[in-house]
């Protein structure tokens, strides 16, 4: 019932005003709670199942490569310098001078005021500027300072902004709000691409984060992401599975493909390979590239790397062997 | 609302070309596989009387894996005489804390060797290893474990303050889950102070005699457990042999029948685990994708060689294109090929007659008008493979909606109103299982009560565990295993 | 049909006797065959004529039976229990009737006829009483090894075809139909062939009862022109043999195996305090499971 009534969003067969359904709580109320119910269990044994999944081989140097390109290298701390920001920069777009050089990464993600420091950092590369903003990361600040927030890192020269919802009008079941601080911040953005944070560890259920993966869709989300990494849990397989399911879904009935932004946690390439295989058989091999789904990580790109080498070589490597920047 | 409005069309992307996971076989290097195997009576392993043998094949490859004694009447009595004096000498005089101290020990050594019987498993059943390794082996392991526990609590167990054991029992198991099987048959057994005397299937013997060899290991007292190979005479002489006390018997509803009219007027107690066509029973508000799952687990696990398979699939008319639609794009994505192959989710049909049958039931399901889907799926050359396999518009009437077909098989049908849906689900001589699928509580435990099926999985299917008994209404058996319930069956109670 | 209450003195009033007939679904049929049998005493005196059911007539009492189970078996326990009582308190008012008839059918001097009705009336109270305790007994929650709940649950056969015992008119009746209905199946009984006469004034009594019609039919006749179609009809879901002599068990349970009934032919005797074999045997044991999550 639940994909029935959101199949009349879809454009040429509105059957109401999406508008008008999209501006009160009480008309997102219907929408969101008319989503199928996601049951717990299920989904950790669905996960379980396709974590047994066994990628050797070609297929594994073929995933991280994938995984590298997906990377948002990321550093967000209260200690973060512009040196700190110059040399994640600079191993962002080499990696690791092997032979083959390992590709660079999608884009490095950094609080506002360093993005003109990472926007130098990467200039004459692809690799992307992403930065955090509305209030990151508890997003606990008044509308116009999240919109400031947003319009600081975009005229800095952000191609990327990573906003959180505010989880305590979500939980209040303040959709409404939800939905329209979404779209102010899609408009604060001009170009510049939006993730929308779900916090899911603050979701607490996986019907949460189903609905809140539609209503960020639904306003306009370029990625939603799983978390802030300020909080624990952050990403899980199952929360990415039912985010996964709701990409698929939303394309289905919206016509538009949003991507998936997984962070927090994701320290090795197994954990990497086994998100890979959750977008390979949830999402499907349509969301294999860097432009619908990252890995939002720090440490994880060194293990990616370490991994790579030993695919190569046939030896195992060790940390020395990699930079620590 | 231009979010939500199709933006310009995702431009094809390089990247998306499909990623194939490699193969991965998992080493058969684990086992040895001996060219020839005997009986295994009175704690020795040795050639049936008469000589007989048969050929015992890898239904991936149909290469040969070993030649395996037949077991004739002979041996049957043979069999009987060693467990009757396991039983009456050593087996039933035993304190019941020494009887669990050999089941624990079973229990650890299939641990041990899990790899090893998930291996030879694969080879001779032709299910994948995936589930040979996750759920066959462990479980089989796990049931050890459970019934040692009760060995010396019988009388704990609320049949009474004396419950004696019931002498030898007769046990005849299916090729679906060889060794998970003999452990729900064997395990109750010997924790209640029975001995046994087990007849495999013909086409899966390797893993029963791999057991046998474990027995041996364990120091268990020759002649508590005996196992016969053979084919369906073999199982029919150790029923009728006229010293077993006990049969136990899972396999098709027809053989079941004639095992109860077998020992009509005899005192052997009989328990039955038979065939199923159980209803999957999918509502409008179900958590679609955990249903999809669901239906999945429960049709093409184990290539649909389960009696409790969900083979019905009962989808509400008002979601009947969406859970389908949703259902077709899953099955895309399933690996059929290689058992041994870890990420293989569709091994190989058990057997050519299986095949054979699968093949003329589902061509019945042609005949009678309704709708066949696969998704695209090369089978292999050699060996015996059938692809995951939908029919839609099945309507109650046609074969394949009524006869248990055992194979990758779904037949879908829809209902209106959940009073249609358990008329449909009840619909059937079987009575085994029967799935549930909604988001409303209240609907479930209604559904529950009024569904006649042994086992009712709902928002999941396809569980199983030591301590829940399993078994089905009507024609799909008596009697239980698992659980309390299930220690029942082996004892005077 | 000697009167012998009115025999000395023919003067008085002419007794008023009862035709004893067919308990199907609640009504009172003579055999659709039309055929009748004489019931004689233990002495040889001819008590009555009983009627003979046919093949029909015990088909029409599975009909009865089946129509009958989705309702009682639905009903609540302490319903089923208290439906139970009901039957023992009526039983109680008319105990000098029941006592009267056990005599003539069984032989039996005054007091022991007068114990075997109470006996009758205590099976009644004793079974009444497990009505909703059953569950908790034959039941069970299972702890799995995963995150789910999993409980078992004892739930009715479904219509049970019971032989009575050939040699107690009221006592061995009552002995094996109370435990299986109590637990919701419904019964086809085919009394005991020569004493059935309080087999049918019982089927009075549970018609006046809240006993819903078709929860017992209650079938005179021929022992062995019924008890070998009851156990191959189809739609009968167990067969208790109890009243049936050893030698003809083994037919009937090849016959049984058609579709797989459920034979109680268990050796507990009824005319001693019961256990609980036999109120367990018609008992099909559900389990259910579902996940535990958030």
């Amino acid at each position: 019932m639940g994909i029935e009534s959101l199949d009349r969003l879809a454009p040429g067969r509105a059957e109401f005003d999406v508008a008008e359904v999209a501006t009160s709580d009480a008309g997102l109320r219907q929408v969101l709670h008319g989503l199928p119910g996601v049951d717990q269990v299920g989904v950790q044994e669905r996960v379980a199942g396709l974590a047994t999944r066994s990628v050797k081989k070609d297929s594994k140097l073929r995933a991280l490569d994938l995984a590298i390109r997906m990377v948002d290298l990321t550093t967000l701390e209260g200690a973060d310098t512009p040196g700190k920001v110059t040399a994640m920069c600079a191993k962002a777009r080499h990696p690791d001078l092997a032979d083959p050089p390992a590709p660079p990464v999608a884009a490095v993600c950094v609080y506002p005021d360093l993005v003109p420091v990472a926007r130098a950092g990467v200039a004459g590369s692809d690799v992307a500027v992403a930065s955090v903003a509305t209030a990151f990361p508890s997003g606990r600040a008044s509308l116009a300072v999240k919109l400031a927030d947003v319009r600081d890192a975009v005229s800095a020269g952000a191609d990327e902004v990573d906003m959180v919802i505010d989880r305590g009008a979500f939980l209040a079941g303040r959709y409404g709000q939800v939905y329209a601080e979404i779209r102010a911040v899609r408009e604060a953005c001009g170009p510049a691409h939006l993730k929308v944070i779900l916090e899911t560890g603050e979701l607490a259920t996986l019907d949460n984060v189903s609905r809140a993966s539609w209503l960020a869709m639904m306003a306009g989300a370029d990625f939603i992401k799983t978390s802030t990494g300020k909080v624990t849990p952050a990403a899980t397989p199952a929360v990415a599975l039912v985010m996964l399911a709701a990409v698929r879904d939303f394309e289905l009935t919206a016509g538009r493909r949003v991507g998936v932004k997984v962070a927090g946690g994701i320290r090795t390439a197994k954990d990497a390979i086994r998100y890979l295989v959750l977008v390979n058989e949830t999402a499907g091999p349509a969301w294999l590239t860097p432009r619908l789904f990252r890995i939002g990580a720090s440490t994880l790109l060194n293990d990616l790397l370490m991994q790579r080498t030993k695919q190569r070589t046939g030896r195992y490597s060790g940390p020395d062997y990699f930079t620590v920047d | 609302m231009s979010a939500i409005e199709p933006t310009q069309a995702a431009p094809a992307d390089q990247d998306a070309l499909a990623w194939e996971y490699a193969p991965a076989p998992e080493s058969r290097d684990i086992v040895t596989i001996a060219p020839q195997y005997g009986l295994f009576i009175d704690g020795e392993f040795r050639p049936a009387a008469e000589g007989a043998t048969f050929a015992t094949l890898n239904p991936a490859s149909e290469e040969k894996l070993a030649e395996v004694a037949k077991a004739g009447p002979a041996d049957v009595d043979a069999a009987v005489t060693a467990a009757r004096h396991a039983y009456d000498r050593v087996w039933g005089p035993m304190p019941g804390a020494e009887r669990a101290k050999y089941l624990y020990r079973i229990a650890r050594v299939l641990q041990e060797r899990a790899r090893e019987f998930a291996v030879l498993e694969s080879l001779d059943n032709g299910k994948p290893i995936r589930e040979t390794r996750d759920v066959d082996i462990p479980l089989a392991a796990a049931h050890f474990f459970y019934y040692a526990g009760w060995a010396d609590k019988l009388e704990y167990a609320g049949f009474g303050l004396d419950p004696r054991p019931l002498g030898v029992a007769g046990q005849v198991i299916p090729w679906n889950f060889p060794l998970l099987m003999a452990a729900w048959k064997l395990a109750p057994a010997l924790a209640a102070g029975n001995t046994c005397v087990l007849k495999p299937a013909e086409t899966t013997p390797l893993t029963a005699l791999l057991l046998a060899e474990v027995c041996q290991q364990v120091g268990l007292p020759p002649g508590v457990v005996n196992v016969l190979t053979g084919a369906g005479e073999t199982g029919a002489a150790v029923v009728t042999h006229p010293d077993i006390d006990k049969i136990a018997f899972t396999g098709s509803t027809e053989v079941g029948k004639q095992i109860a009219a077998a020992a009509a007027g005899t005192s052997k107690k009989v328990t039955l685990e038979l065939g199923g066509k159980a209803a999957n029973v999918v509502f409008d508000d179900a958590p679609v994708e955990q249903a999809v799952e669901g239906i999945v687990n429960g049709i093409f696990f184990n290539q649909g060689h389960v009696c409790c398979a969900g083979s019905r699939l009962l989808v509400q008319e008002s979601v009947a294109d969406i859970v389908v639609e949703r259902l077709q794009r899953r099955l895309t994505t399933l690996r059929l090929g290689d058992p041994l192959d870890k990420n293989t989710d569709i091994g190989a049909i058990n057997s050519r007659e299986q095949l054979d049958k699968i093949t003329e039931l589902s061509a019945a399901g042609d005949a009678e008008g309704a709708r066949r889907w696969s998704p695209p799926c090369p089978l292999p050359g050699r060996g015996y493979w059938f692809p995951p396999t939908v029919f839609t518009g099945v309507s109650q009437s046609h074969r394949i909606a009524r006869e248990e077909i055992f194979g990758p098989v779904l037949s879908v049908l829809t209902f209106r109103t959940p009073e249609e849906a358990v008329a449909k689900a009840n619909n059937t001589p079987y009575g085994l299982s029967a799935g549930i699928w909604t988001d409303k509580g209240s609907r479930i435990l209604w559904m529950a009560q009024r569904l006649r099926a042994g086992v009712v999985w709902a928002n999941t299917y396809n569980r199983f565990d030591p301590a829940s008994p399993f078994g089905g209404y009507q024609e799909s058996g008596y009697g239980r295993e698992g659980g309390r319930h299930g220690l029942a069956a082996y004892l005077d109670a | 049909m000697p009167d012998r209450a009115n025999g000395d003195r023919p003067q008085t009033r002419l007794g008023v006797r009862k035709t004893y007939k067919l308990f199907i679904g609640g009504a009172f049929p003579r055999s659709e065959s039309g055929r009748s049998y004489p019931v004689h005493s233990p002495g040889g005196d001819l008590l009555a004529f009983a009627a003979k059911a046919s093949r029909k007539d015990l088909r029409d009492a599975v009909v009865a039976a089946r129509g009958a189970f989705a309702g009682w078996s639905g009903a609540t326990a302490y319903n089923r229990g208290q439906v139970l009582y009901r039957v023992a308190e009526l039983m109680e008012g008319r105990a000098a009737q029941f006592a009267a008839e056990v005599k003539a059918a069984e032989g039996l001097r005054r007091g022991p006829a007068d114990a075997v009705v109470a006996a009758a009336i205590d099976r009644w109270v004793w079974y009444a009483g497990w009505s909703d305790k059953v569950a908790q007994v034959a039941g069970a929650a299972n702890p799995v090894a995963g995150p789910y709940f999993n409980f078992s649950v004892p739930e009715p056969t479904g219509v049970v075809a019971v032989l009575a015992p050939a040699e107690s008119s009221l006592l061995g009746l009552v002995s094996v139909l109370a435990p299986a209905i109590v637990t919701g199946n419904t019964a086809v009984v085919v009394a005991s062939e020569h004493r059935p006469l309080p087999s049918v004034t019982l089927a009075e009594v549970l018609a006046t009862s809240d006993v819903p019609p078709g929860v017992v039919n209650v079938l005179t006749g021929i022992r062995a022109e019924l008890a070998p179609v009851a156990a191959a009809h189809m739609d009968v879901n167990a067969l208790d043999v109890t009243g049936a002599p050893l030698g003809e068990r083994g037919a009937l349970q090849v016959a049984a195996a058609c579709n797989l009934k459920r034979v109680y032919a268990d050796h507990e005797r009824w005319d001693e305090p019961p256990g609980t074999r036999r109120l367990l045997s018609p008992l099909e044991i559900k389990t259910v499971w579902h996940p535990a999550g958030i």
